[in-house]
Parts: C-alpha cells; structure tokens; sequence
C-alpha cells in the first residue's frame, strides 16, 4: 500500500481505450514524473488522479482511501496547470486563497496562509497585482502559491514548465526541486521533456500509447530500458539503436556489426546470457557517450573495445562535440570531448564501452540483456 | 535629425485623393440628410411645412412639438402624449433584456463548460431560432400567452421577447466562452467552487465586452419591435412603437407633422444614446470571440 495507488485503472472513451491497466504505487515523498509523447494518455492520468476525468475501471486511492467517484475538490490535491489558469479577474492574493475560501476558512487564517506562501516563493510584493500585469515566471510561482497554500496530500503539475523560454525553465526546475526538498511533498508530474523527467524525479513512468512501459529510477530507466521505444525516448541525443548478429569468439559472446564499407567488427558483450543468442540477429543499443576516443574511455571499464571508423559529420557542440558515422548501416551518433581531433572523412579510432549497451531483441523489442 | 521610416501607405495622387474624400463626403450626407429633415421639421411651427420647403432651417424655433409629443398628443382615447408609453417599453425592455443576457450567458457556459452529449445538436437548434421569422410565431404564441394567462401584459410581452431573444443571447456567449480556457473552469473545481459560484466569480467577471454585445443587440432588437407589442400587448401595456403608430397613423384632425417628427425622434432616442455610450464595446466585443487574444 503506497500513499497514491493506482490500481488497475484504465480510461474509455465510448469503445476506445486509452489507458489500459495502469498500475502504480506512489510512496510518501515521491516525485513521479509521467512522460511521454503527446497523447500517450500521461494528461489523461493526472486528470484522473485529480478528479477531473472519470474513472472507466480499477480504483485511485490516495492514503488508502478510495478516490473513485470523489469530488476532485474533496481530493485533497492541487493542481499546477500548464497555462497556470490564474482567474484574471482577481489580484495574486485573492487567486492563492480563492480554494481556502471555496474550503470555508475564515479569514485571518487565508491571510497568514497566504502571507506564508508568499514569503516561501517570494512573491510577497505581488500579492495585490493582477495575473496580467505579470512575468510569466511570476505566474509559475503564483500557480505553485496556490498549489502549495491548501497543503495537500498529492501535488500535481500538468507540463508546468512548457510556456516558459528556455533559461527560465531550467531556472523554473531547480527551484521546483529546491521546493520538493524542502518540503517533502508527494508529487505526480507531466512532461513530454525527458531532461525534466530525469532532473526531477524520485522513479519515472515512461508512457506509450496508453501503457506504462517502463516504471523506475532515473538511472534504471537510462541504463536499462525496458524496450527501444523506453531506450530511444529517454537520453538525447537519443540511444544508437543497430542491427547485429551474435556470434562466439574464444568461448565470450560478441555482437558483429557491420562498419561503414561493410567490414564487420567484433563488440564482446560484458553479459555471458548472450551466449543463448549466437548466430541470431539482435539490435545493439549504445548511448552516444559511451563512443568515445581512445583517450576518454572510461578506465573504470572491464570492457572497452575499439574499432576504428569513418566520420560522416562533426557537429562541435562547445561542452561537447557529435559525431556521426554509420554503423549496421545506420546513423550512429557519438558523444566526444570538445578537443578530441575529429575531422569529417578521416578515419578514426573510437573506444566503445560495452559494459553499457544493451541488447534487444528484434522482434518484441524488448530488453534481453543486460 | 530624423529616422526614415519605410513609408507603406499605398500611394495616390493628390488629384484622385481629393476625389474620394468628395464622394465619401457626398455619402455621409445624403446618409445625415433623414436625421436632419427630422430635427428640422420637429422643431418649426405646422404652417411652416404645410407651406411647403421641408428642407429650410426653421424661420421660427419652437420646442412645442416636443412637449406636445411627449405630454398632450392625443393617442388611443386619452390626449397623453407618448409619456406613459415610453414608460412601458421601459418596463418591458429592463426585464427582457437582463433576462435573456443572463439565460445567455447560462447557456453558454453550459455549452461549452460542461459538455454533455449532443451539445452540439441543441446549439445548433438553439442558434435555429434566429432564423424564425416572427410572423410565423404570432398565433401559437398568442394561444400560449392566452393559456397561461398573460395574454395583453407587459410580461408576456417580456416573455415573448426572452424566448426570442435567447437564441442570439446563447450565441453570442458560447461563441465567447469556447475560447475562455478550460483550466480556469477546472482549477477552480479543484479549488472547491461549485457550478453557480464558477459562473459568478470565474466567468462572468471577464465577460464584460460580450455582456456589452448582447445588451445592445437586445435592447435594440426589442425596444425597436413593432409586430410583438402590436400583436400581444393590451390598451395599457402598448410600447413605444405602437404608440408612435397610432399617433403617426391618427385619421381624424389635422396631421401634425411636426408632432410626429418629434415623436419618432424621441422614439429613437433611447437606442442613440446606447449606442453612443457602449458603441465602442460593441466593435471590441464581436471581435472578441474571433481572435484568440
């Protein structure tokens, strides 16, 4: 029993399913983060856990106690919407304490409330301001203010941070996190954004296609995701994913790919369950930053092969620099230092950390190993 | 020194420039040319049309054909001028306009806010009832206003004009309300309030410039009607218009024409003055809806 259960639940529309079976368990203090491309029902399942979609079947429980058919105001939650839908008509103290009154509390308990909340996110000196007249990081806060005011069980943000530029929003994130330390609050989350997914959460469910297809950590969900759909969403750029045969040499099993001119090179696998698959045709998933120079292998590594390769394109990214070269004949995209000597056309020596990559099968998709 | 600015006016000529001003000129005249026959005429002694030369400035000013319209014109039985009258369409617009704004406004946040299956159908039928012409309407609803009792009251009459009323009322709102964001109506369920406060509190405070919209297209539609307040009101209950009719229309006496000019002034008084006062809101509220601001 966590302290939001999701238990079972799936969502209709008429004869249209578009959540099936969702099944999961929040602990106290936990900050979930649903993600996944548009209309993989992520939304749909906030909406559901606030009360303002209905449940087709299962049950929500929040502290053990059934939310089904539960008025979303009688919840105990709050809701952090992507447009901050502050009501325009009313200044930033009347809108953080418009769910008190709603809730009946008198008055002199809304304004030290609200004068709390104010000070917590600092926006004390806008409290008699209208939503118009401010920034929209101002209304970020605003909309946490009255979130955070009615100090509920479960927090819910719908994709707060996409109306916002881009340096605000990284800005916008750590404070969110700073928040969720300091106050330890359960938090369910929406983003499409995988860089918000993995920055913020305690576990993260990738969603696709109304299904969960993966439940984890952060660092499980990158380092073993549950399928390609799992390994390509998740990381940008995105996980190389390729398409190698199995095959033994000297009793280890390796994975063979092809190189740019159709030459084959042998990749060991670090996992001896590989063996099963030998002669058979697997895809290779290998994050772009375990490609590197020889130089920048990572030495705590059992397992570093090399190969050597022609590079198609060099994309200096400052911090970093992208490079793509075909392998499986496929685009394959490696993460380098900035200073590495890389150069278009030339061939090059890359060290390959093998510990890391992941095999999948080809037909379901699916993890085999690690 | 200055900055050029790229000059994007489209160019003209001085010649043809002076042409277009003269026609629009020539325009708004011959528009003004009734308004000033009326002002005119209701403010110069009988003798002075009858003479012929409508078109002349007054030679004499007189304001009694005012006073007579207003207060001693003799309409119906009683010489009383249109005084009582202007009073009942007073009390038959208030109502009926405030009625069907609110209804309106109602249905227009039901339709977009809490949708429910074949919304969409009832909207369509709702906006059908524009398009009824009234004529067709006249005996069923005088049936229906005889059976409930209302038949020759001013409140059947602001009945009548309510029922008619909503279709364009409804209109106007849910047109408005579609592009009002759903996630103020959700956060303030989460927030606890409930259907009405919703509606008070939320929606109605941000509706100002379509309120505006439908107050003015009501006021003027209903204080205008000529064919309701002379099919259904009674001796006591008769509108402005009606009245105008009967004084305009009297067969016996001299036809006092300056009279009559006075009292179609003051007939169209109340709607000019709407108009100059919330005018503005008027353009600013149809496009509201329009543009996703």
């Amino acid at each position: 029993m966590g302290f939001l259960d999701i238990d079972n639940t799936t969502k209709s529309y008429g004869a249209v399913e578009v959540l099936h079976k969702i099944d999961i368990s929040v602990e106290e203090g936990e900050f979930l983060v649903l993600v996944g491309p548009s209309g993989c029902g992520k939304s749909t399942l906030l909406n559901m856990i606030a009360g303002l979609e209905e449940i087709t079947s299962g049950e929500i429980r929040i502290k053990d106690a059934t939310m089904n058919g539960v008025h979303a105001s009688k919840r105990n939650i709050a809701m952090v919407f992507q447009s901050y839908a502050l009501y325009p008509n009313m200044t930033v103290g009347k809108n953080i304490t418009f769910g008190l009154e709603m809730h009946g509390v008198p008055k002199p308990e809304r304004d030290k409330a609200m004068n709390d909340v104010a000070k917590l996110l600092q926006i004390e000196q806008l409290l008699d301001r209208k939503p118009g007249a401010l920034s929209g990081g101002q209304r970020q806060r605003v909309a946490m203010g009255r979130a955070l005011v009615r100090n509920p069980d479960v927090f819910l943000f719908d994709e707060p941070l996409s109306n916002l530029d881009a340096k605000l929003r990284v800005d916008m994130r750590t404070e969110i996190k700073k928040l969720h330390q300091k106050l330890g609050t359960t938090i369910v989350y929406v983003t499409h954004d995988q860089i918000e997914a993995m920055t913020l959460s305690t576990r993260i469910a990738v969603m696709n296609g109304g299904y969960v297809q993966q439940l984890g950590t952060p660092q499980e969900i990158y380092d073993t995701p549950a399928n390609i759909f799992v390994a390509t969403f998740m990381g940008s750029p995105a996980m190389n994913v390729l398409p190698a045969m199995v095959a033994m040499e000297n009793g280890k099993p390796v994975a063979q790919v092809a190189l740019h001119d159709g030459t084959m090179t042998s990749l060991p696998f670090s996992q001896n369950n590989m063996a099963d698959w030998t002669g058979k045709d697997i895809l290779l998933g290998i994050r772009p930053e375990t490609i590197t120079d020889e130089d920048a292998a990572d030495r705590k590594s059992s397992n570093i092969a090399h190969m050597t390769n022609r590079i198609i394109v060099t994309e200096p990214a400052g911090s970093d620099t992208f490079v793509t070269m075909t392998m499986g004949g496929k685009d394959v995209i490696a993460r380098m230092r900035s200073d590495a000597e890389v150069k278009a056309g030339a061939d090059f020596s890359f060290a390959v950390n093998m510990e890391k990559a992941v095999a999948f099968d080809p037909e379901t998709e699916t993890r085999i190993a690690p | 020194m200055s900055v050029a600015t790229q000059d994007t006016a489209i160019r003209t000529g001085r010649v043809v420039r002076t042409l277009i001003y003269l026609v629009l000129l020539l325009f708004a005249l011959f528009y003004m040319l009734p308004l000033y026959v009326m002002v005119v005429n209701s403010v110069k002694p009988l003798d002075e049309i009858t003479g012929g030369g409508m078109m002349n400035l007054p030679q004499v000013l007189t304001f009694e054909p005012w006073v007579k319209a207003w207060s001693a014109a003799q309409i119906g039985v009683e010489p009383t001028g249109l005084s009582p009258y202007f009073w009942n369409s007073i009390k038959m617009v208030v109502p009926a306009v405030a009625i069907s704004t609110v209804l309106g406004a109602l249905n227009g946040y039901v339709l977009t806010k809490w949708r429910f299956k074949y919304d969409t159908i009832l909207f369509g039928l709702m906006l059908f009832a524009c398009f009824i012409p009234f004529q067709i309407v006249l005996i069923p609803m005088a049936r229906m206003l005889g059976m409930m009792g209302m038949a020759g009251s001013t409140s059947g009459l602001v009945l009548v004009h309510v029922v008619y009323g909503i279709g364009f009322t409804t209109l106007y709102f849910r047109n408005y309300y579609a592009v009002f964001p759903t996630e103020l109506v959700r956060a303030a369920q989460i927030d606890g309030a409930g259907f009405f406060q919703i509606f008070w509190r939320i929606l109605l405070p941000s509706s100002g410039p379509i309120a505006v919209v439908s107050i003015i297209w009501q006021f003027t539609n209903i204080w205008n009607d000529f064919l309701f307040g002379a099919s259904f009101a009674g001796a006591d209950s008769q509108p402005m218009t009606v009245a105008l009719n009967n004084l305009v229309q009297a067969s016996h006496g001299v036809k006092e024409y300056n009279v009559h000019f006075a009292g179609a002034i003051l007939a169209a008084l109340p709607t000019l003055l709407v108009y100059i006062v919330a005018g503005r809101y008027f353009v600013r509220g149809l496009m509201a809806g329009s543009v996703k601001g």
